[in-house]
């Protein structure tokens, strides 16, 4: 068996067990441990490819390639790059502690709710091997469809405004790289991405910039971000700024940045100040946000901003930097958003001002809640502090100014992260914690404390990921792959 | 004396198809006379689609013996693959019909006219299919469009069904004389009837431009956009889908946007090469105008039914950008873009017929709440089909788009790749809108009880439903297949 099977099955996989969970007749505990039953193998199947991926190689590995239609020189291609490989790790342990919430917190409709997680899965693990600009956009649009329902469906009171923006800002953007990918695969005769040469036409530039803005999202089309994050469930919440978002950044590596060199240098100074923007915007929201969900959400925001700021450096420091913030922050923040949840589940509110005192006699939550906020502020000898710093230090070389900026939003990081604590774990007891709220029960530290403990062990070792991303040299091995 | 008429040879193989649908219709009506009234239902509707299956083979057979298309029966004819496939999707179209319509609680005593008119629209239309004059256009028009005009009307217990009929038959009378009176100009500028003579007439008179001709070829271009329902000439469509019986209205909006699409693009391709750079403009410009039309009007719609109807007048927009492309891959596209069009279009008018039938009432967003969980299989199934209208990935309704677009931008418009897509993303809101009713809204919120029971298994229609289904998937991950055979049919024309 070609080891490009690895690759196709880290797609089907997750999808085979949604088509079985559809068909299959189970009572719904039975369901809730099946979907994460196929969760936890799909983990296993993304350590296997990284145990089969050689981190010395360049170049695409785990590839297989079929053609879809030939007319037009569309292929089924999926294979890893060495970035790649540690997003996927990202989505599908992300995606198996979302599933495993979600088991244990209960869902109506079950075999509906985690049969489109794991297409969930499916979708995003696409996204990040697609090879193929069509394919691409296929699982890019595939992702949003089973995002649709479960927010709209087991979302909060909200949820039908809340998807509805969500979806026309997306497909607003989507629509738009679709025209860029037509244009692009048409002129160039090819829609492969690996083959496919290096672009100038600044539209076609800014086609797809304008989709992965808005998925990130990159301010000021953020308008969608607060409404989707506050009414959809935790662990829904936690994938979309965990992992979806992601896939944005993602784009902007793998597409934008890799094809577009011209444009790049073009529009590099807008974007750098957008991001720029976004992140401060977004710190200082975060800190004014009324409650839980509203923090961080907004710190969504401006890590995303910081991640952007690190890919348009374009330099080995800022491309690795981005990287490895891009796996930091998408555990963190599912960290946050579940631990957001069993919150909201022991008080009924997410609001800071309603909450308080809550490590009195849960030391757990106050244990997992302060060390993931202490790695989200980006404390020095941090994962997220490895990551920021590579960034900062990548962007200076662009600019001074954006690593200024930078360097004050990590202190207003600082700030809204330690509100955050402050209002939840200290301060006065709040009005709507029950004295008889439980700490954090086995089943949530199960899902939560694996998260962060990869995080812990990526701020012992964030080489790990930064040596490992890209062969040689981050800028040289993004313009080889532009080649 | 004995007149001494010159009887053409007659190339039976290529009539075969419309001589099936033919030969089932005039089956059902003996069956309507003399067969028991309690087995008239099952008896004539498996006539009626053994009918569609031998035009489906026969048509399948003629595509692979048809290589090289040429005219047959003095020209009047053509038999190439154009022709063939298309009678394909027509007659797969009417086999979907068939199913929905099998439940349908239809007076007994006209059920079997109800399938032999189907069938005779059906042969009408993949006669059209053919059709390479003037005369046989007309010809065929009219044929399928007189079935259809008694088929929208039958339902005399349906209100609303004989003011569609009429509506259908004083619009689509006035279309026709406009196709009538096209022809007669053509006619009178170039003397010829024959499709390729045509052409080969104003290439050697030089008479392109000529205003007779330019007149005429806008008649004939109006005359068919009624058929297909572009806008302007859509106003019938709302009125009429809606009011239609359910099973007439899924037939319709698949057969009769097949045959009429691929007319147009045949007569236009053959007949009026020389005049390409007028009618590819006229073309996109009808294209942009329906996509407008079908999508805004669409968004304010509350009836499904209604909502559908602009849908259609919206993908007929969308395919029309395929004729304007005046390209091999246009011609592709258009015959892609028709096979899951028509499985969704038929697919999702079917749900409604079903729901329609457990509500008594017609089907609106509203009384679709809790639609989704009640029923798994056609609620997954209506999510797809919207999906697949919306061009989402997954169904080939994304593949027809993405070709529509190729097609458009090889042509060298931009410009009209990005009105499709502003349409699309308009689109968004009403195909999701009823995503939104059936799965995210509480059934409590339904106002009004089903007629009572659980609601009835439905076996045929749910078969129906399915096979929608598989086609629009299907045609997502079998491309290659598809837009081969598609190739092979677009290359009958001279691009």
């Amino acid at each position: 068996m070609s080891s490009g099977w690895l690759t196709t099955a880290l797609i089907l996989f997750p999808v085979a067990g949604a088509l079985l969970l559809w068909v299959l007749p189970l009572r719904p505990f039975a369901v809730g441990s099946t979907a994460l039953l196929f969760a936890l193998v799909e983990v296993g199947l993304w350590i296997d490819s990284v145990a089969q991926f050689d981190f010395s190689q360049p170049g695409l590995q785990l590839d297989q390639r079929t053609s879809w239609f030939s007319d037009l020189h569309v292929s089924y291609h999926v294979g890893f790059y060495g970035f790649s490989i540690w997003l996927v790790g990202l989505t599908t342990v992300v995606l198996a502690a979302a599933i495993g919430y979600a088991f244990w917190a209960g869902r109506e409709r079950p075999r509906a709710y985690y049969g489109l997680m794991l297409l969930l899965t499916g979708a995003i693990v696409g996204v990040f091997v697609a090879q193929d600009l069509l394919l691409f956009y296929v699982f890019w649009e595939a992702m949003l469809v089973p995002l649709y329902v479960l927010v709209g469906v087991w979302g909060g009171a909200g949820r039908l405004r809340a998807t509805l923006v969500f979806v026309i800002y997306t497909m607003a953007g989507s629509l738009l790289m679709l025209a860029s990918i037509i244009v692009l695969g048409l002129s160039q005769g090819t829609f492969d991405l690996v083959t496919s040469g290096t672009n100038g036409s600044d539209w076609i530039f800014l086609g797809f910039v304008a989709a992965f803005a808005v998925k990130a999202p990159l301010f000021p089309l953020h308008a969608w971000l607060p409404e989707a994050y506050r009414e959809s469930s935790p662990e829904v919440a936690a994938v979309l700024s965990g992992v979806v978002s992601k896939a944005a950044a993602y784009g902007f590596l793998r597409i934008a940045i890799a094809k577009f060199p011209g444009p790049v240098s073009d529009f590099r100074t807008p974007i750098l100040v957008l991001a720029a923007c976004g992140l401060v915007y977004g710190s200082l929201l975060a800190f004014r946000a009324p409650d839980v969900r509203g923090v961080i959400a907004y710190s969504s925001l401006a890590q995303m901003g910081l991640i952007t700021l690190g890919l348009f450096a374009v330099n080995d420091l800022g491309l690795n930097g981005a990287v490895l913030q891009m796996v930091n922050h998408g555990l963190i923040s599912a960290t946050l958003f579940l631990l957001a949840g069993g919150i909201e589940r022991r008080t009924a509110t997410g609001e800071l001002a309603l909450l308080g005192g809550m490590a009195r006699g849960r030391p757990a939550l106050a244990t997992v809640l302060l060390t993931a906020g202490v790695i989200a502020l980006a404390v020095p000898g941090s994962a997220a502090f490895a990551g920021e710093f590579a960034i900062l230090a990548g962007v200076f070389q662009t600019g001074w100014g954006y690593a200024v900026v930078g360097a004050v939003a990590i202190v207003l990081a600082a700030m809204y992260i330690l509100r955050l604590i402050s209002a939840v774990l200290h301060d006065r007891v709040g009005s709507a914690v029950p004295e008889a709220a439980l700490d954090l029960r086995p089943a949530e530290l199960g899902v939560v404390v694996p998260l962060v403990a990869i995080l812990l062990a990526l701020s012992a070792w964030p080489a790990a990921i930064t040596e490992r991303s890209f062969v040689g040299s981050a800028a040289n091995v993004v313009g080889r792959a532009a080649k | 004396m004995i007149l001494a008429l010159d009887t053409p040879p007659i190339d039976w193989f290529a009539l075969a198809p419309t001589l099936a649908l033919l030969t089932a219709g005039a089956l059902n009506l003996i069956l309507a006379v003399l067969w028991p009234k309690s087995w008239k239902r099952p008896t004539t509707a498996v006539v009626c689609a053994l009918g569609f299956a031998g035009a489906i083979v026969a048509a399948a057979l003629l595509f692979s013996h048809s290589a090289d298309g040429h005219g047959v029966i003095a020209d009047v004819i053509q038999r190439d693959r154009l022709g063939a496939l298309t009678a394909i999707i027509i007659a797969g179209a009417g086999i979907l019909a068939i199913g929905t319509s099998y439940s349908e609680p239809m007076a007994d005593d006209h059920i079997a006219e109800y399938y032999a008119l189907l069938a005779w629209a059906g042969a009408g239309m993949v006669f059209l299919a053919s059709a390479s004059t003037l005369l046989t256009l007309f010809l065929g028009l009219e044929w399928f469009s007189i079935s259809l005009y008694i088929l929208c009307a039958i339902d005399r217990d349906l209100a609303g069904s004989l003011e569609a009929g009429l509506k259908y038959l004083i619009i689509g009378g006035f279309g026709s004389a406009m196709l009538l009176f096209g022809s007669a100009l053509v006619y009178g500028a170039t003397g010829r009837l024959e499709f390729g003579e045509i052409a080969n007439v104003v290439q050697a008179q030089d008479l392109s431009g000529d205003a007779l001709l330019v007149a005429g070829l806008a008649l004939l271009i109006g005359g068919l956009g009624f058929k297909a329902s572009a806008a302007p000439f859509h106003m019938w469509t709302p009125d009429v889908y809606e009011g239609a019986p359910t099973p007439v209205t899924a037939f319709m909006s698949a057969a009769t946007k097949t045959v009429a699409l691929v007319v147009t693009l045949r007569i236009l391709v053959t007949a009026f090469p020389q005049e390409a750079r007028l009618w590819t403009v006229t073309i996109a410009v009808i294209a942009c105008a329906s996509l407008a039309v079908g999508n805004l009007a669409a968004l304010v719609q509350k009836g499904v039914k209604r909502m559908l109807a602009y849908s259609s007048i919206s993908h007929a927009g969308f395919m029309l950008i395929a004729v304007a492309s005046d390209n091999a891959l246009g011609g592709r596209a258009l015959l892609y873009y028709l096979i899951p069009y028509s499985a969704m279009s038929v697919g999702a008018f079917a749900v409604v017929a079903t729901r329609e039938r457990e509500l008594n009432r017609p089907v609106t967003l509203d009384n679709l709440a809790g639609f989704g969980w009640e029923r798994p299989l056609l609620g997954i199934s209506m999510m797809t089909f919207m999906l697949g209208f919306a061009g989402f990935p997954l169904t080939g309704g994304f593949v027809g788009k993405f070709y529509v677009f190729a097609a458009a931008y090889e042509h060298g418009w931009i410009w009209l790749v990005i009105v499709g897509l502003a349409a699309t993303a308009v689109s968004l809101y009403y195909y999701l809108g009823v995503i939104r009713a059936m799965y995210m809204r509480p059934t409590e919120e339904l106002q009004l009880a089903p007629v009572g029971g659980s609601p009835p298994r439905e076996l045929v229609l749910q078969s129906t439903v399915t096979a929608a289904l598989v086609v629009t998937v299907g045609s997502f991950f079998a491309v290659q297949p598809l837009i081969h055979v598609a190739k092979e049919a677009a290359a009958s024309l001279p691009f």
